[in-house]
């Protein structure tokens, strides 16, 4: 075999189960790739050694006969997931030097399943942000570049390095978490399939909080059922966080039957807002054709206050945060720097452990969560949010999905749209509603901006039905045949 | 809505992260910004809503009063900054 | 009497309430499963979820809800079948997650009503505001370092109660008697272990003056009150200091005040009083709490007799008086001692025998009734003894003695000592018949009316067999004797 990194996961399982390669010759291609690929800075660590060790001892499983969903199969973790003895720093210099002494639920499922772990991928810190540009271990570079210049390009956020680092073929695929957008978003901008399951599908549980509300662990790789079989060792119940619901698993992979004749499809006219490019227009149209064409229904729906999901996330991702991080206090771990007394050592470390859009979120939420304040923001935001799941829920009583683009635009350059922080949420305007109402949604590639760029589609489900999610992108991913590859890899194959 | 430089100082301090007198400004304007868009919320009529709690609709796992945990003190201390004797070290608290 | 403090303008009027902090009885802390046990090594019984390490999220515990459920119908108060768990967000060396998990705008107990008893022998009714469930604190130690402080999360996540009073004593005396009944109360109820001194009660004093008919005076509260007496101690204390300052011109602020037990006293506790500003909001990590009507019905159900109960059926059942029903019916360990010594035994004696010869003698030596020398079932022995005329009353006193001494039992020290009444009375008509030969004078006067030497000779028998005679035989043979 050439290029083992090519391969989707379904093709390296079934490669590894008939014989073909074993995980040590597919993880050391990858380990190799990534060697290849530093410049994309898509790993925070890299962990080769223990990659083929691990690969080692899963060829060993698989000649006993023992073989996991994910057996020997390289993959990437965001670096926002726990795992024990692997350093673990949500790209934030406050954690810089953290060495879990424990594993996060959903990575241990996984290593339950097989996986074979190459590293932790990088993010913006704390998974604040839509651009993979707050990591205190510097940008990610997007795989793909534009026909119109070479300059480097964001692989989206908060997910970049993950996102990245399967749309280069550096990982068979990666983990994310979505809290606003973070698995869709960037999952769009290099071209890959990523999905947000609902809200209390995968365990918290050892997954550095942002938000706690919305945050959910999901998936990226390149395909629909890669993502699926991913989605099947990462998700279930889980005692430990008691916001996962007590729900069977139901299988993923055989729910894909290519069959979605007489399936409603929503298509929401809200999201259809002033100034969307044609690109945008045209690609959400395509994916509308091609649903239609393969027997789904059409139905015009409302979810009237989308427009205020980005405001209200806005406030409620904020004020959570600002709690959730309060621990980062050079105490028990991380960074400390010391100070004349104990509330100056505080102040300190979190100002030096902290970067700029990290303290701008907890400075926002301490603002509307302080006293006089909490009515107005906090608890208004949560009235709205009330309103939007409600808008959903209304919606599903006459739709079985949602279909819309997944990101105002394609990737964009490293440096632009910073000119103020609200330029950059915009970014999440389509992803941040269902992420609000807790609904599961997958963005798949659906085709290319004028300048060469991926532009995703996003279909959004009813709570816990990822089947219908899965089912219906496998359809559109069909039809959509989007084959191209990110230049950087195309150049490697010429 | 408005965030001076006086409402930051004394934000931060609440947050306990330090900002320097000439950083101030910037985030006064900065956040001003962000809370004048969010402002647009004042818009939505939430009359009679009730605030959304959580998006999971079941009932709180209750776990039974067993004793499944503790005896880790190594790894609790593992990665602290300073700890001796199996505690946490820190500057003296002055009451 | 008259609860007012006589000032130099005046007299004043002290309104207390109080925030108590009870440590609820639970194998493991209220959202981790780690121990709770006092007095551990150092981070021993810290859990990843209890230092705060990232990701870790809380899962509450059944029974420390079921405990805040009995510990409410204990108290009278209204159960709240849906509360919410809620952040109160600052930072403290000794709290890991920078807020501690609490409960603020719906509390699973709400109002409720106790009954105290005063040193003067009434009573009267005390409001409870509510009860909520919270996390407790690390600990910081301070004196294990001249520069640097030491902190211990084992008690940080333990379950605590926080039950708080409306405003309605006006005294030292009140403040303490409440703080006893709730204590008896949590006892009885087995929801806290009630010991003040390993902290698993601790008391805030809020504390004001008035003059009568006035609007509520500026409070200051007093923590770190953590005994009875102390209680009792930081009320005069507050309250004489708020009327000087107020006579002398000065305003009270309303203020963080700690107690120092070494003298009495209380002082500011940071010299600036920094704003606080909570930032609570619902944990978005929990769902709210709901539990059911026939959840609540079913621990009534099974709620134990509480001490007010009890004190009125031991006065009833056994007519003790007020004052001895409730020392007893207010100290489970007590009541219970004192229910094993009195089953199937006359109830006059047994009062008599807990409530005075026991007592006092534990209050002598300080003990508590589980440590007393003379166990419930030794005690039941001696008072046998006594209803079988095996003994007198008198010997029995001795007897008692013996045994606080030496934890005998009273039928090893009747057999050992010969304590045994002499009920022959053919051997004691020839005592009898000895003491009148010995001493005719004393028979003259006595048989010339001098009717109080009758005693002499009762005594003088009593000398000869060192006061074993049955004092009924003697009676009745010298009667026959002498006339
Ligand atoms: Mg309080
Ligand atoms: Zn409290």
């Amino acid at each position: 075999m050439n290029d083992l990194t090519k391969l989707t996961l379904k093709q390296a399982l079934d490669g590894m189960n008939s014989k073909e390669f074993t995980s040590q010759d597919i993880t050391k291609s990858h380990i190799d790739a990534m060697a290849e690929f530093k410049g994309l800075n898509a790993y925070i660590t890299e962990t080769p050694e223990l990659a083929m060790e691990q690969a080692k001892a899963s060829d060993e499983r698989r000649a006993k006969g023992e073989v996991g969903l994910l057996e020997g199969a390289p993959i990437a973790m965001k670096d926002l997931f726990c795992t024990q003895g692997v350093r673990t720093t949500a790209a934030s210099n406050i954690l810089n030097n953290f060495v879990p002494e424990y594993t996060s639920t959903v990575a241990q499922n996984m290593f339950d399943q097989g996986m074979v772990m190459l590293g932790k991928t990088n993010l913006d810190e704390f998974a604040m942000g839509s651009a993979n540009i707050t990591s205190n271990f510097g940008n990610v570079i997007n795989p793909w570049k534009r026909n119109s210049d070479d300059k480097d390009l964001v692989p989206g956020g908060s997910s970049g390095g993950s996102s990245a680092a399967v749309s280069a073929r550096i990982a068979l695929a990666a983990t994310g978490t979505d809290t606003g957008g973070s698995i869709r978003q960037p999952a769009a901008f290099t071209g890959i399939t990523g999905i947000k399951p609902t809200y209390g599908r995968c365990s918290r549980w050892g997954v550095v909080a942002f938000a706690s509300s919305l945050d959910q662990p999901g998936s990226f790789a390149r395909t629909v059922e890669d993502n699926a079989i991913m989605l099947q060792a990462m998700a279930g119940y889980d005692a430990k966080d008691s916001t996962s619901i007590n729900k069977p698993v139901p299988n993923y992979m055989a729910a894909m039957t290519g069959d979605i004749r007489g399936l409603k499809v929503g298509v929401p006219k809200e999201y259809r807002m002033d100034g969307m490019s044609d690109e945008i227009a045209k690609i959400w149209q395509d994916g509308v054709d091609w649903l239609k064409d393969a027997g789904a229904e059409i139905v015009d729906i409302s979810l009237p206050h989308t427009k205020y999901a980005l405001a209200s996330y806005y406030v409620i991702a904020p004020a959570e945060c600002s709690s959730n991080l309060a621990r980062y206090d050079g105490v028990r771990y991380g960074l400390r720097v010391e100070g004349d007394n104990l509330d100056d050592m505080y102040e300190k470390t979190r100002a030096a452990g902290f970067g700029d859009e990290v303290k701008r979120r907890i400075l926002i939420g301490t603002y509307v969560l302080s006293a006089g304040f909490y009515d107005a923001y906090y608890n208004k935001a949560r009235k709205v949010r009330k309103l939007i799941h409600q808008d959903f829920v209304n919606a599903y009583q006459k739709c079985d999905v949602i279909l819309t683009p997944t990101a105002p635009s394609g990737a964009f350059a490293i440096g632009e749209n910073n000119d103020d922080p609200i330029t950059m949420y915009l970014n999440d305007v389509f992803t941040v509603p269902a992420s609000m109402a807790g609904m599961p949604g997958i963005s798949i590639p659906a085709g290319l901006s004028n300048d060469g760029l991926p532009l995703g589609l996003q279909l959004l489900g009813r709570p816990f039905d990822e089947e219908t999610i899965f089912k219906t992108a496998g359809v559109m991913e069909k039809a959509a045949n989007f084959i191209a590859e990110p230049s950087m890899v195309f150049e490697k194959a010429a | 809505m408005s965030i001076d430089k006086e409402t930051v100082a004394k934000i931060a301090k609440l947050a306990r992260i330090k900002v320097e007198d000439n950083e101030l400004e910037k985030l006064s304007v900065e956040l001003s910004e962000t809370m004048s868009w969010i402002e647009q919320l004042s818009e939505v009529d939430t009359d009679g809503v009730e605030p959304l709690t959580s998006v999971v609709d079941m009932d709180l796992y209750k776990r039974a009063d067993e004793v499944t945990d503790g005896g880790i003190r190594d790894k609790i201390v593992a990665n602290s900054p300073e700890s001796a004797e199996g505690f946490f070290v820190v500057n003296k608290i002055v009451e | 009497m008259s609860n007012l403090i006589q000032g130099k303008t005046g007299e004043w009027e002290i309104v207390i309430g109080l925030e108590v902090h009870a440590q609820v009885i639970a194998k493991s802390k209220l959202f981790s499963g780690s121990a709770t046990t006092f007095g551990s090594d150092a981070n021993t019984q810290v859990s990843l979820v209890d230092a705060a390490m990232p990701g870790m999220l809380p899962v509450i515990n059944e029974y420390c809800i079921e405990q805040a459920v009995r510990t409410g119908l204990g108290l009278g108060a209204k159960i709240n079948l849906t509360s919410v768990f809620e952040r109160k967000n600052y930072f403290y060396a000794d709290l890991p997650q920078g807020y501690q998990i609490s409960q603020q705008e719906i509390p699973i107990v709400g109002e409720g009503e106790i009954e105290i008893e005063l040193p003067d022998g009434t009573s009267r009714n005390i409001g409870i505001e509510r009860l909520h469930m919270e996390q407790d604190a690390g600990k910081s130690i301070h004196d294990k370092h001249p520069t640097r402080s030491y902190i211990d999360l084992n008690r940080s996540g333990n379950c605590l109660m926080e039950i708080v009073s409306k405003p309605d004593m006006r005294s030292a005396d009140e403040a303490m008697a409440y703080v006893a009944k709730l204590r008896a109360i949590v006892r009885a109820l087995e929801t806290c272990d009630g010991n003040m001194d390993e902290g698993s009660m601790r008391c805030d004093v809020n504390v004001s003056v008035r003059k009568i008919g006035d609007e509520l005076g500026t409070r200051r509260e007093v923590k770190n009150v953590n005994s009875i007496r102390s209680v009792g101690q930081a009320v005069d204390y507050e309250a004489r200091d708020q009327i000087r300052m107020i006579e002398a011109g000065e305003k009270v602020t309303q203020q963080t005040m700690l107690f120092n037990a070494d003298d009495s006293t209380t002082r500011p506790m940071r010299s600036k009083e920094d704003a606080h500003d909570y930032r609570y909001f619902p944990d978005p990590d929990l769902l709210p709490l709901v539990i059911s009507q026939q959840y609540v019905d079913a621990i009534n159900e099974n709620l134990p007799e509480l001490p007010d109960a009890k004190k009125h059926r031991f006065m009833q059942e056994y007519g003790m008086k007020l004052y001895d029903a409730s020392i007893i019916a207010g100290d489970k360990p007590r009541a219970e001692y004192f229910e094993r010594v009195a089953k199937g035994r006359d109830p006059k004696l047994s009062v008599t025998w807990v409530t005075t010869e026991l007592m006092g003698a534990l209050n002598k030596l300080a003990l508590s009734i589980d440590k007393s020398p003379v166990s419930s079932e030794q005690l039941g022995e001696l008072i046998d003894l006594i209803s079988d005329n095996t003994i007198s009353g008198r010997i029995a006193k001795d007897v008692f003695a013996e045994m606080l001494d030496t934890g005998k039992s009273a039928s090893n020290i009747v057999e050992e000592k010969g304590l045994k009444q002499v009920t022959d009375t053919g051997a004691l008509e020839t005592l009898v018949d000895e003491v009148i030969a010995e001493n005719p004078d004393v028979v003259a006067n006595y048989q010339s009316g001098k009717d109080k030497l009758f005693g002499f000779f009762v005594g003088q028998v009593m000398k000869k067999t060192q006061g074993k005679a049955n004092p009924a035989i003697v009676n009745e043979l010298l009667k026959k004797k002498i006339g």
